[in-house]
């Protein structure tokens, strides 16, 4: 089986006894793409853009005051991709939307124009397994790869089904609950990444309440590596883009060590 | 074959409906289906079920003819009387349902969203009556005008969320309560309101307002002998209407479901995904959903449930519009004529018909009043202060 360029990129950082690293940062609020290039900078295997969508149910407070202003400030699908184009900062980029995004531009519409941008994933949060196959067909024949979802609440026969139709990576969600910083890393997040490490072989990154290079490091022990989305995000909208920077080398250092 | 749908296990009513929802809350939704279905063919549970529709509730709710405001237009008009249930709407049929099922599946908790505050007002009533904790969450602009409702609600022992984040009306209620249950959802059931979001929902909310088409069918059939040529009920999600054309489906009636001018999913909107479910949608030319306008806090939703989508894809329901003027106008003229001040969102069904009437003249119109208007007495005070 050949990989797309996502899940490349992970294996071989896994192959070199390394950990993933994918910060998260939301498309079109001001200081986006000067983020993008200081995680590139500082140690990111990918990153994770966020298309802002008007009624995003997987975040919590700090993206969607991400996703609001971005919104507020004209972003649309359109502009984010053609700004993502012009980046050229040498590691894989996924996008992450909602599916209303993908579904009103039509999926093979869609899927085209984030290859075109130079795009090679997408994570859908709300297009569950079963709703999923219209899409995946679409971004198959695109070669976008789908990174699929793995919730704690999935029972032991679901989780096989989710990872042989996940591409990229398998996004493994840290607790029960939506995006957003919390003060411990719930026990959640490992116990569901060693579920999903015993059965694949696609790298299982945890996102959702790994809120800090401590948390990091604790998800990692188990993990193939994490994504950090509002630690990240609360970064660029306090302090700009080198905060971001500053930040996600500290993570990479931590996990690495 | 009946047009009213039993969807197979990818929630579909058409093309419509199916289960877009975080992968977390995945399993629930099947572990609800699951306990609806076994629940909904127990003879236990439907007999607990109606006897608290009953000696609770105060079922079956009555059907009023409005001799005079018929005359007036020149038609037969009569009311299915879902005003008179307990809390004043015919939300009680959905959360007496919804509540029964959370305690048989073990819950101790229930969250709910609500606009106007009658869905919110009858979960909360429902939890203290069988026990369970109840969480409301309630857009900021709605508890703003609708504040006796959110009193009831403290009354009642439910704890009020504003919400303060987009429209901050009923769309963005349904989110935080949506992000409320991905967080707790080992313990909570999601008590949703109306006849949408992912499957189950909006098939097993509509079985739990069949009753009010069921009825008001054995009415018409004992009362006139006849079906009614026309059933009109107004859509914001589209429960009451759901509830009373499932009894009428199957007949030659038209069925008409009233939207708002400002609100118009159906009339305006293309199809589209949002709160777990493929509908109609009002959305800009990016897929971003809009926000709806209206008078009445509880239509104010730019979505509608996806079986109405259905119903109007394949042309067995249509979907008009009433502007805020004609809604005004009907609230009073119903009052006026018959002694019934009705809820804002059932007065944009009597500000269809009053508008029609010309073009009905002679027929029978069956109007699912859903609710009283006593919520909605300060904010007409209001808008009609030194008018009256």
């Amino acid at each position: 089986m050949t990989f797309g360029r996502l899940e490349t990129q992970l294996r071989q950082r896994r192959n070199d006894g390394g950990k993933c690293l994918v910060p998260y940062i939301t498309g079109g609020l001001k200081g986006w793409q000067d983020a993008i290039r200081a995680c590139a900078a500082n140690g990111a295997d990918a990153i994770e853009i966020g298309l802002p969508f008007s009624d995003p149910v997987m975040d919590g407070p700090i993206i969607q005051a991400a996703s609001q202003q971005a919104l507020f400030d004209g972003a649309t699908p359109i502009s984010i991709m053609q700004e993502i184009r012009s980046l050229d900062v040498g590691i894989p980029l996924a996008v992450m939307c909602y599916y209303n995004t993908v579904f009103h531009a039509g999926h093979e519409r869609f899927a085209y124009a984030l290859a075109d941008a130079g795009v090679c994933a997408a994570i859908i949060p709300d297009l569950p397994l079963e709703e999923s196959g219209p899409w995946c067909q679409a971004a198959d024949a695109a070669s976008i790869e789908t990174v699929m979802l793995a919730a704690p609440t999935a029972p032991d026969d679901r989780l096989p089904r989710v990872v042989a139709r996940a591409r990229g990576f398998v996004y493994s969600v840290g607790l029960l609950g939506v995006t957003g910083e919390r003060a411990s890393l719930a026990q959640t997040a490992t116990d569901l990444a060693g579920r999903l490490k015993a059965i694949t072989d696609v790298p299982v990154l945890v996102g959702v309440g790994v809120s800090n290079a401590e948390q990091a490091t604790q998800a990692v022990q188990v993990a193939d590596g994490v994504i950090q989305g509002a630690s990240v995000m609360r970064r660029l909208m306090e302090s700009g883009p080198d905060a971001v920077g500053e930040y996600v080398a500290q993570v990479r250092l931590a996990i690495t060590l | 074959m009946s047009l009213l749908i039993t969807p197979g296990a990818d929630g579909r009513f058409g093309e419509f409906g199916g289960r877009f929802v975080p992968e977390t809350l995945v399993p629930a939704c099947q572990e609800l289906e699951a306990a609806f279905n076994d629940a909904w063919s127990d003879p236990e549970y439907r007999h607990d079920l109606d006897k608290l529709l009953s000696e609770y509730a105060g079922r079956p709710s009555g059907l009023t003819e409005c001799h005079n405001l018929g005359k007036q237009l020149g038609l037969r008009l009569f009311l299915k009387r879902e005003d008179l249930n307990h809390t004043g709407s015919h939300k009680i049929n959905n959360v007496l349902g919804q509540v029964l099922l959370a305690k048989r599946m073990g819950k101790n908790r229930i969250v709910a969203e609500t606009g106007a505050g009658q869905h919110g007002v009858a979960a909360a009533t429902a939890a203290a009556l069988l026990g369970l904790e109840c969480k409301v969450y309630m857009g900021a602009v709605d508890v703003e005008r609708q504040s006796l409702n959110v009193f009831r609600m403290k009354l009642l022992g439910a704890q009020v969320e504003a919400v303060h984040s987009g429209s901050r009306t009923l769309k963005d209620a349904v989110n935080e309560a949506m992000r409320d249950w991905v967080a707790t959802v080992s313990d909570t059931h999601y008590c949703l309101g109306s006849v949408m979001g992912p499957h189950p929902y909006p098939f097993m909310v509509r079985q739990f307002h069949r009753v009010i088409g069921d009825e008001a069918r054995a009415q018409c059939q004992e009362r006139l002998g006849v079906m009614p040529d026309v059933v009109v009920a107004c859509v914001g999600g589209g429960s009451n209407a759901m509830g009373i054309f499932s009894g009428f489906i199957d007949t030659k009636a038209r069925l008409i479901g009233v939207e708002p001018a400002g609100g118009a999913a159906v009339g305006r909107g293309q199809p589209g995904v949002v709160h777990g479910m493929k509908s109609y949608l009002m959305q800009d030319e990016h897929g971003q959903v809009q926000e709806a306008h209206s008078i009445s806090a509880g239509l104010d939703y730019p979505g509608v449930g996806p079986e109405h989508s259905y119903l109007a894809s394949i042309g067995r329901a249509e979907y008009p519009t009433v502007t805020d003027d004609e809604v005004v106008a009907g609230f009073q003229l119903l009052s006026r004529s018959e002694g019934i001040i009705p809820a804002l969102e059932c007065a944009h069904a009597v500000g269809w018909i009053s508008r029609e009437a010309p073009k009905m003249q002679g027929q029978i119109i069956l109007m699912n009043l859903s609710g009283r208007g006593d919520k909605d007495v300060g904010q007409m005070m209001d808008i009609l202060d030194g008018k009256l």
